[in-house]
């Protein structure tokens, strides 16, 4: 079977109006299209070596007071060898990257005791600060590269300090279908929100927004398949349909067949004029957990284990605005982005599984979100300022009432930042916080981080 | 219905009707061209002429290398024929994750609709050393090709090849444009060549490693570097370094394409008395370069006025 055959069977399926075959789907079309382009090649070889001689022609025929210099040699239209590349199999390795961070944390408060007041986390999330001192931040081992004509495939592998390894992403993608679209499988970070896809490196902050880290689980990247549609218009218009397995919070241990979730997303963005331009999306994404571990309050402040039954629901609206002066950020630039997150529970909640298991029902809706303003303020210097605010609601825990903190919080964070980037492969950066997501006093945070990257730089997204 | 799929179900709607309002690729029969640079969009509707609706990635006024793949780059690669580039790594930064995510089997690599030009010219600056250490340096070599109107000659024969070959009807359309340019081309570029002799041996500084292609032409003589590393800024150490290299050898201009801060040229000139030069760059880099043909009366305008002033 010919591998475009699924592909574009799908796409006739989910687009009639669009299915318009124009790429040459036989061996015979693409041998045709191949001696059409050796043919070209050859007579823009020969008809840019006529030129040069008429070049060559015409400057000696002028009266020059000097010597003119020698023509441009000959056009090389072959690619040259890579310098320092070996050839055989490796010239067909993979581009490697490599990101190197670390981090000096700073608390007033003992990170391994951190809470996030009226909300329950996943147990095992990267919630909070993280470890006090000097440490390793994640390391992380990009490898991208084109399969065949119709597929690209990448693997993001996160090694960690504590000397485990993860898989952050690892998914092959179409790149031949056209029309717009765009199939993804395997693990990827899900393309909601403005946040969620991007890189831990890419990051304006050291932490991702306190309403990541309460209704996604810090970043989603889960099992499956993504489908993207780029509209034919001139306003940038991008629509996408995630199935998961479920096995990233919101979802956790999907036993069924079926997608554990199911996520949709809108994009839109442009410009105005030539300084600044946009982007705004909506996203909605359902999910299944089956006893998901949770961690969570007493009214009197002691850690209690729970397991949530049920189903989630979460809308993220997002938008950022960038400005630079004539569209060139080199010397200046500002960005201004926000998102504002709402997710919906419901089901039951086993609290304190361990020891005197109480089942009952569980209702919350919760809201949260942050600003941020991105500002360079001279090539290579940048000062950001964020400010986050959550919004428990008052989660309904039936007859587990008694043995949860009440709702009714409102966590809070302010984050103040600096970076310097020597080059654009590296930065330095310095973050100062007032983190009030605790019952207590609030946590003064100050961090200290480099992020380096070397190998293959892979563009950023916008 | 599960209630797992009414989320699905509740978004499928508004997403379908978004999809049958929206016109189903908007029928029309000129070839769209995407330039990732201004110069190469004023050659592709040079040769293109009214076959083409060209648009261009990037302004006169923007840094080639430092461009984000912004939403409306992505409408617009996703809806192109052709992509026009200079290659050589220079839209390193951006370009690939507009691919990417234009989703245009059309512009992929190695694909007909993806033109490099600097695929077509023999390039200088290339690295014997790849290292970061060594600031940005493109591995294939120095990409500022287009400072060079005799690698313009080269490019432009090979666009129009590669508009032939993807929109064969028109072949001889592209055929005549092509000729016709070429000619007028050859004849400026012997007026240029002309004026520009009183130029050649001429000691000059650079902001930027941007004009090797046009120091070759003309034979000018680049004695110093105002960026440390290439891509790097200006350290006031480094311009102090250059003031005092200059005695020993003393330069005429110091060069800087439009694009750029002026700042480390003007302190320079301010220091030690030499003249500064904005050099256009590209097309649409100053009033005068609104077309190729302008963009090197005015680069040469600029330079033998530079050249005029006493030190």
């Amino acid at each position: 079977m010919h591998p475009l055959l699924p592909a574009s069977l799908a796409l006739a399926l989910a687009t009639p109006l669009l299915a318009r075959a124009d790429t040459p789907s036989t061996d015979i079309g693409a041998l045709r299209h191949e001696i059409e382009a050796i043919r070209s090649d050859y007579l823009a070889r020969l008809q840019a070596l006529e030129q040069r001689l008429r070049t060559a022609e015409a400057a000696l025929a002028t009266p020059p007071p000097t010597p003119l210099p020698a023509p441009l040699p000959a056009p090389l239209p072959a690619p040259q060898p890579a310098p320092g590349g070996s050839g055989g199999a490796n010239a067909f390795n993979p581009a490697m990257s490599l990101i190197l961070s670390g981090l000096y944390t700073r608390t007033t408060q003992d990170p391994a005791a951190y809470a996030l007041r009226g909300f329950l986390l996943p147990a095992g999330a990267e919630a909070g600060p993280g470890s006090r001192g000097l440490s390793l931040a994640e390391t992380e081992l990009g490898l991208a590269a084109s399969i065949d004509p119709w597929w690209r495939g990448a693997a993001n592998i996160a090694l960690h300090p504590d000397n485990s390894l993860s898989v952050e992403e690892a998914y092959v993608q179409t790149t031949a279908l056209g029309h717009g679209l765009s199939l993804k499988a395997g693990r990827f970070l899900s393309g909601v929100g403005t946040l969620n896809a991007r890189h831990a490196h890419t990051w304006d902050f050291v932490d991702n927004p306190l309403a990541y880290q309460a209704m996604l689980g810090t970043q989603l990247a889960d099992d499956g398949l993504q489908a993207t549609w780029l509209a034919p218009t001139e306003l940038f218009i991008e629509l996408g349909l995630e199935l998961g397995q479920g096995r990233s919070f919101p979802g956790g241990a999907n036993p069924r067949n079926g997608a554990g979730l199911v996520a949709a997303t809108v994009h839109a963005g442009g410009d105005l004029g030539a300084s600044h331009s946009w982007r705004v999306g909506l996203s909605a994404l359902g999910a299944r957990a089956d006893e998901q571990a949770l961690l969570g309050l007493s009214p009197a402040g002691a850690v209690v284990n729970s397991a949530f039954t049920g189903r989630t629901r979460v809308t993220i609206a997002d938008a950022v605005w960038k400005w630079a002066p004539n569209g060139n950020a080199t010397r200046t630039s500002l960005t201004l982005q926000g998102e504002y997150l709402r997710s919906q529970r419901s089901g039951s909640l086993l609290v304190d599984p361990a020891a005197r298991a109480s089942t009952g029902l569980y209702r919350a809706v919760q809201s949260g979100g942050y600003l941020q303003a991105v500002y360079q303020f001279m090539p290579r210097w940048r000062v950001g300022l964020r400010s986050e605010r959550l919004d428990s609601g008052s989660p309904d825990y039936g007859p587990n009432a008694g043995l949860l903190a009440a709702g009714g919080q409102r966590p809070s964070k302010q984050s103040l930042m600096v970076d310097f980037s020597p080059s654009e492969f590296s930065r330095v950066r310095l973050q100062a916080a007032q983190d009030r997501s605790r019952p207590g006093s609030p946590d003064a945070q100050l961090f200290l981080q480099y992020q380096m990257s070397l190998g293959a730089h892979g563009a950023h997204s916008y | 219905m599960k209630p797992r799929f009414q989320i699905l179900a509740q978004l499928a709607l508004p997403l379908a009707l978004v999809a049958l309002v929206l016109p189903a690729a908007p029928a029309q029969a000129a070839l769209r061209v995407l330039a990732c640079e201004p110069e190469w969009g004023a050659l592709a509707q040079v040769l293109g002429g009214a076959l083409v609706e060209v648009s261009v990635a990037t302004t006169a006024l923007q840094d080639p290398h430092q461009i984000q793949a912004r939403p409306s780059l992505i409408a617009r690669a996703r809806n192109a024929d052709l992509l026009a580039c200079t290659g050589a790594e220079l839209e390193v930064g951006w370009l690939p994750v507009l691919l990417q995510q234009s989703a245009n089997a059309r512009l992929q690599p190695g694909q007909p609709g993806n033109f490099a030009a600097a695929d077509f010219v023999q390039k200088l600056d290339v690295p014997a050393r790849l290292d970061r250490s060594m600031g940005d340096v493109h591995a294939a070599g120095n990409p500022h090709i287009q400072t060079d109107p005799r690698a313009i000659a080269l490019v432009a024969v090979a666009l129009a090849a590669r508009l032939q070959q993807l929109d064969p009807a028109h072949a001889a359309d592209y055929a005549r444009n092509q000729a016709n340019f070429g000619q007028r081309w050859q004849a400026a570029l012997l007026r240029w060549t002309a004026q520009a002799a009183p130029l050649r041996g001429l000691a000059v500084v650079s902001q930027h490693k941007a004009f090797v292609y046009l120091y070759d032409w003309l034979g000018l003589q680049e004695v110093a570097v105002l960026e440390p590393k290439p891509g790097v800024e200006p350290t006031a150490s480094h311009l102090q370094a250059v003031q005092a290299a200059l005695r020993a050898t003393p330069a005429r201009l110091v060069i800087h394409a439009a694009y750029q801060d002026p700042r480390p040229s003007e302190w320079l000139s301010k220091n030690t008395g030499i003249a500064v030069v904005k050099l256009p760059f590209t097309v649409g880099g100053s009033d005068a370069a609104q077309d190729l043909f302008g963009l090197f009366d005015d680069t040469l305008a600029r330079l033998l006025a530079g050249a005029a002033q006493r030190p």
